[in-house]
């Protein structure tokens, strides 16, 4: 039987001071941990549920984002007649030919110019995202150089608002709606229809397709068939893990810059707990010469200060969570590396960054707590109980 | 005479400081009965807590042999040794050794933890201690919300609480004033005469020695008996 637990929470509370300073100190690095997790986990969220797991995305082979592929009108008549594509209640296939154009407009805040995603779209490009929904003002005429914005755009750039009128394309487009895709990729964009964007841009090929499946399980047959075909060169996504691919970079550059800057930071948090607890050790030397003569062997002493560090620990962890479960609450702006356009997402705090973040405290408890634990374990009974 | 619980052969304990080999027990021999009350008088320095700690098994010789019934503990491992502390042996020291961070009652069933007995059984092993030693509405009571007697008394209840046959005690009256030292004198004596324990006291406190059946000093390691 160990030492009890209470002996090892109750010497915290006895010290409060220290124990709230020290459990400071390892709540600014989780805080950091849990943050920038959650940076990356809002990003991937707001990318995977820019897409439709029913909606194919196709592009030409090998290019990493819409930006850069290019289908041609012949390659995407053939793509948008294949029997998997859902029919709309119109007779005509679900599908959508898209061009996706990059333009630079100043940010409201700073005044310096950003990228924004023109999107060009066709006759079916809102039927396939039931997730853009007007929020303000009407959808632009088709064949018109009118635009609608996401909510994002017309909060993060100047110039967008209903009646203003954007310049790009050589040519002058008036806004005359406000469109809201909840936390998607599409907020952050600027539709206008597909055939006066590539008119502007001196384009004669598209960026991408996409298909509205008959089902969850056409996609496989529909993949094979784009795939397989001899006369097309191109490369199909479920539209989720499309977006989710998008997220990758970025999401992962997030968390190895996170992860290291804690590791960093947690050095000194551990060397924070390792004094703390040492002196812990050094103030309760006649105690432990008594557990000792009583019959408690040298592990409940050193599990005793062990559980004592990672209670700190844990509490340091308990507060830099809360400070990060207030992040959920912001909405962070930056650029996708993938495509350089501005992209609005929140940090998102999930069920496994919990874990990891108390999992990262408790780690940085045992390692702080070992070496004062292990000198406490080491005392000659003796020689702790002649210091009373 | 009663049989000895305790016999001790020809026991050697050395410091060393520097090269130098400083002999504090020169090959001390004698038996302690079950049942007997002795205090260990002599001067300071003369080796008194050395051998107390020996035969509590909290010390390591290095020669010689310390029987306990039939067991050389002198011989026992580290790990053997503090199960057999925690069967055999209460401790009372002269500054209580309290756990601050706990209660009397707690700190009275610490050594229970040792022991297989349920929560429940454990606590009412040591409300029934603290309740011997005349402590039955402190239970709930921090060590610094108590008195220096109040303290020794429930470091006394944690002595006994298990049970033990022998009861060392290193200058359980040091740190007291004169009523409070009377009073645990009295309690001390009450274990031996009513519990049987074998206590085995070192003191420097007259009245103390006088409240023992038998009294042994020691002078630079060597054992004298005094009565
Ligand atoms: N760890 C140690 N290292 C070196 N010498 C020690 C050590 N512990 C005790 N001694 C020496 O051993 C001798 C006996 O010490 P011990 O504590 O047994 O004396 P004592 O009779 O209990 O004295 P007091 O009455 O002052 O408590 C002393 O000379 C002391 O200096
Ligand atoms: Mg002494």
């Amino acid at each position: 039987m160990p030492v009890p637990l209470s002996y090892s929470y109750r010497n915290l509370l006895t010290r409060r001071m220290t124990t709230v300073l020290t459990a400071g100190g390892m709540s600014l690095v989780v805080f950091v941990f849990a943050a920038t997790l959650m940076l990356a986990e809002g990003l991937r969220q707001t990318l995977v549920s820019t897409g439709l797991p029913t909606n194919a995305v196709i592009l030409r082979k090998g290019s990493e984002s819409e930006v850069q592929s290019g289908i041609e009108r012949s390659q995407a008549s053939v793509m948008t007649t294949r029997p998997e594509i859902a029919v709309a209640p119109d007779g005509t296939a679900m599908a959508a030919r898209e061009v996706v154009v990059l333009i630079g407009l100043p940010r409201a805040s700073t005044g310096k110019i950003s990228n924004a995603v023109i999107r060009g779209t066709d006759l079916k490009s809102l039927a396939l995202r039931p997730q853009v929904r007007m929020a303000r003002g009407r959808e632009p005429r088709r064949g018109s150089t009118e635009v609608m914005v996401g909510k994002n755009v017309a909060k993060g750039f100047t110039g967008t608002q209903i009646g203003d009128r954007l310049r790009f394309g050589k040519r002058e487009w008036e806004v005359v709606g406000v469109f809201d895709a909840g936390n998607t990729g599409f907020s952050s964009e600027i539709w206008a229809d597909g055939d006066q964007v590539m008119r502007s841009f001196g384009r004669d090929a598209y960026s991408i397709v996409v298909a509205g499946l008959r089902d969850y399980g056409a996609y496989e047959a529909f993949r094979a068939g784009i795939e397989g075909d001899p006369r097309l060169t191109a490369e199909t996504f479920r539209e989720t893990r499309y977006y989710e691919k998008q997220s990758e970079m970025m999401a992962k550059f997030l968390r190895v810059l996170g992860v290291s800057l804690t590791i960093i930071f947690s050095l000194g948090a551990m060397i924070g707990a390792m004094i703390t607890m040492y002196s812990a050790v050094a103030n309760r030397v006649p105690e432990i010469g008594t557990m000792r003569a009583l019959g408690f062997g040298r592990s409940s002493i050193l599990a005793a200060f062990l559980a004592e560090s990672v209670f700190l620990s844990l509490l340091g962890g308990a507060m830099g969570l809360g400070a990060a479960a207030v992040l959920n609450f912001f909405t962070f702006s930056t650029t996708n590396f993938q495509t350089f356009s501005e992209l609005a997402f929140k940090f998102a705090l999930t069920g496994d960054i919990i874990l990891l973040s108390l999992g990262f405290s408790v780690f940085m408890g045992v390692l702080g707590g070992l070496p004062p634990a292990l000198r406490a374990s080491r005392l000659k009974i003796v020689e702790a109980l002649r210091e009373a | 005479m009663d049989t000895p619980l305790i016999r001790i052969r020809d026991l050697c304990k050395a410091y060393t400081r520097g090269d130098q080999s400083i002999p504090v027990l020169a090959g001390i021999t004698f038996d302690i009965a079950a049942g007997e009350f002795l205090a260990l008088i002599g001067p300071s320095g003369s080796g008194k807590s050395t051998l107390l700690n020996l035969i509590a098994g909290i010390d390591t010789a290095d020669s010689g042999q310390i029987l306990v019934g039939d067991t050389d503990i002198v011989t026992l491992s580290e790990g053997e040794l503090a199960d057999w502390r925690s069967g055999h042996v209460g401790f009372i020291f002269q500054f209580y050794n309290l756990i601050p961070v706990l209660t009397a009652l707690e700190n009275v069933e610490l050594p229970l933890l040792l022991t297989s007995l349920t929560r429940h059984e454990r606590r009412e092993h040591a409300a029934h201690a603290l309740d011997a030693v005349g402590l039955s509405d402190r239970l709930d009571h921090r060590p610094n919300q108590l008195s220096g007697g109040q303290q020794q008394r429930v470091a006394i209840a944690r002595a006994i609480v298990a049970d033990p046959d022998i009861i060392v005690a290193d200058e359980p009256t040091g740190d007291l004033d004169r009523v409070s030292a009377q009073d645990i004198l009295h309690l001390m004596d009450r274990l031996n005469t009513e519990l049987g324990k074998t206590i085995i006291m070192v003191t420097h406190d007259q009245r103390a020695a006088d409240a023992a059946h038998r009294v042994r000093s020691l002078d630079k390691g060597v054992l004298h008996v005094s009565d």
